[in-house]
């Protein structure tokens, strides 16, 4: 019992949290400027890379560099649409998929150029576990720090998105633009906000997955198909429900490999992206809504 | 000076041939994206069906290695059932994706693109693993050099031809018109009476099959297929800038787009190839952020691509002008 807390549901819970951080992005940018961004996995690595240049430019250990990867992260995100999103606003936004594509492709092709195609890592080295509990529950200072930072930023938002006009307008917007515009609210203004905060959620994402496993210029690519599931699965257009879709598969993912039935784990370990595409499909089939009503489109 | 001429000739063909091959996905994604607006993320999974398909089906297992199924099946049989194969993941994959928006096709292939990477990557009673599957049978290949490449290239060229041939009736025909009747407003087609649904599972099918060919025929003319060949970037990527570079919705922008782009991909390595290596490698990342920045320019810039697509209203403007003068 302990096992399955220390080794499958502790690490579930760190997983979820970076596809939910991923996931929050993706649902909010589709809702609110209606295109799958597909090169939102690779914003995470850009996060990521800008904070191992922190790293390695100041000394500072990783945590230090978050703030600072996101920011730059989120001034990042807005200066990509601009350049290469924006222009296709008018047209049909398959376009703008399209277009994302290729900018996921360049963001990974720069920090190819840039850092080399090796494995990094912010601090080499291991860390202890830390003991809760009498013991009984064994976990990573990296994984605590991780779980309470994301539950910290997912605060941040609801506060945000609940509170301040600006949070309003955005989830105005999300439900209806048209009726948004109408309402004199400044859609421009709306999209450069969902920007920001898509971009340095992702930015904080990537670099807790850097911070939990390695560096490669792969790792946020590989991350877009759970999270689109997590935004599938939580409702398009709803950020909380993508917090919700996010956890739930990163624990899917980690406990499929849990020897639930005799010795051997349930699903092979290289298999885990499987999990993440079967709840996508069941919900495609089953309720493309999302478990929290989201939309459709 | 014979050599350098053979050496030059070996390589011109070698362009030839690879950009003939893409030109036959670059029609499939014509087909899917071009006439029906379908969106495929997923075109390497398809590819890598068709290629893994026609492998096995034409290769026994060799000694000591990790695969179980084999066979010996002549090629053009295995070309077909591997555009089967592909056919069939299509229609699953499309029957759950294709009732939703064009963004739910695209996260959807993605997905089935990444669980067939996985399966042939660790599957090694299928796939033979991270080894992969040698020695594949090429046609024309008792015949001498460079005679065999010549030969494969002509194959090739008949394939390209005979799809080019048979997309174009399709597309000017009543099935095509319809695909675009759904493409550009599918209320209207809708009302009157299409089944939507249905014509868009065929237009998905159908390329995702010419993919299937596609990949088989990659596979062959390298007669080895591992699981680095289904990364997404060299196939999915690459066939996508084809097509919109040479023009979505018209076939023969589609050719000269996977061999201009082919032609361009393949020039610029031997260039950077000639750099010192901590450069080369460098080097070929910048050749793909410019392939990326090269397909934003075409969507900014020349939203049609090359050869844009022409509006079947000018088309028919065009023949009934023709038409008058032929009757004089």
């Amino acid at each position: 019992m302990l096992e399955f807390v220390n080794f499958y549901l502790i690490p579930g819970l760190v997983l979820g949290s970076i596809y939910a951080l991923g996931a929050i992005g993706i649902t909010m940018l589709f809702g609110i400027l209606r295109f799958a961004h597909f090169g939102h996995g690779d914003m995470m690595t850009m996060g990521a890379y800008v904070a191992l240049a922190v790293v390695l430019a100041f000394g500072l250990p990783a945590m230090w560099a978050l703030p600072i990867a996101m920011v730059l992260a989120a001034g990042l995100a807005v200066g990509i649409d601009r350049l290469f999103y924006k222009p296709l606003r008018s047209g049909p936004t398959i376009v703008v998929v399209i277009a994302s594509f290729g900018v996921a492709l360049m963001i990974r092709s720069v920090i190819q150029v840039v850092f080399g195609v090796d494995v990094e890592s912010y601090q080499p080295g291991f860390q202890r576990p830390v003991f809760l509990f009498d013991g009984s529950i064994r976990i990573l200072p990296r994984h605590l720090t991780i779980m309470a930072v994301t539950a910290g930023l997912m605060l941040a938002l609801h506060l945000f998105l609940t509170r301040t006009k600006m949070g309003k307008a955005m989830r105005a917007m999300s439900d209806d633009p048209e009726l948004a515009r109408a309402t004199g609210i400044d859609t421009g203004r709306v999209v450069v906000y969902t920007w920001i905060i898509g971009g340095g959620l992702a930015a904080a994402g990537g670099v807790f997955l850097g911070i939990d496993t390695q560096l490669t210029p792969m790792m946020g690519w590989n991350l877009l198909l759970p999270m689109f599931a997590a935004a599938i699965l939580g409702g398009i257009g709803k950020p909380f429900g993508a917090v919700v879709g996010g956890l739930v598969i990163g624990c899917a993912e980690e406990l499929a490999t849990y020897p639930w039935l005799g010795d051997g784990p349930l699903l092979e370990p290289s298999y885990k992206s499987a999990v993440a595409f079967a709840i996508l499909v069941i919900m495609l089939i089953w309720r493309p809504t999302g478990l929290f009503k989201g939309r459709v489109f | 000076m014979e050599t350098v001429a053979l050496g030059l000739l070996l390589y011109v063909v070698a362009l030839l041939t690879m950009g003939g091959i893409y030109a036959v996905l670059a029609l499939g994604l014509n087909v899917q994206w071009g006439f029906t607006g379908l969106f495929n993320a997923g075109i390497a999974g398809f590819f890598a069906i068709g290629a893994y398909t026609s492998a096995i089906l034409t290769t026994l297992p060799a000694d000591h290695s990790d695969r179980v199924f084999g066979a010996e099946l002549p090629l053009p049989l295995a070309w077909l059932l591997a555009m089967l194969t592909s056919g069939l993941i299509a229609v699953g994959i499309g029957k759950i994706c294709l009732r939703l928006r064009s963004d739910y096709l695209a996260i959807g292939t993605i997905g089935i693109a990444e669980i067939l990477r996985l399966f042939f990557k660790n599957e090694a009673a299928v796939s033979n693993g991270a080894r992969g599957i040698p020695q594949l049978p090429k046609p024309f290949e008792h015949l001498p050099q460079p005679w065999e490449q010549l030969a494969f290239l002509a194959l090739v060229i008949v394939i390209v031809a005979v799809l080019y041939v048979a997309l174009e009736r399709a597309l000017n025909s009543p099935w095509g018109r319809m695909m675009k009747a759904i493409r550009e407003n599918e209320r209207a087609a809708a009302a009157m009476g299409k089944n939507i649904e249905r014509r868009r599972l065929e237009a998905f099918v159908l390329g995702a099959m010419i993919m299937g060919l596609g990949g088989a025929l990659m596979a062959h003319s390298f007669k080895f297929i591992g699981p680095e060949a289904t990364e997404p970037l060299m196939t999915t990527f690459l066939v996508w800038v084809m097509l919109i570079a040479g023009g979505s919705g018209n076939n023969r922008g589609a050719i000269i787009g996977a061999v201009g782009i082919w032609a361009i991909w393949s020039l610029t390595e031997i260039m950077t190839s000639g750099l010192p290596p901590e450069w080369a490698v460098r080097a070929s990342y910048i050749r793909i952020f410019l392939i990326g920045l090269l397909l934003q320019i075409v969507l900014q810039r020349f939203p049609g691509g090359l050869f844009p697509e022409r509006s079947a209203v000018l088309v028919q403007a065009d023949r009934s002008k023709r038409a008058p003068a032929a009757a004089e």
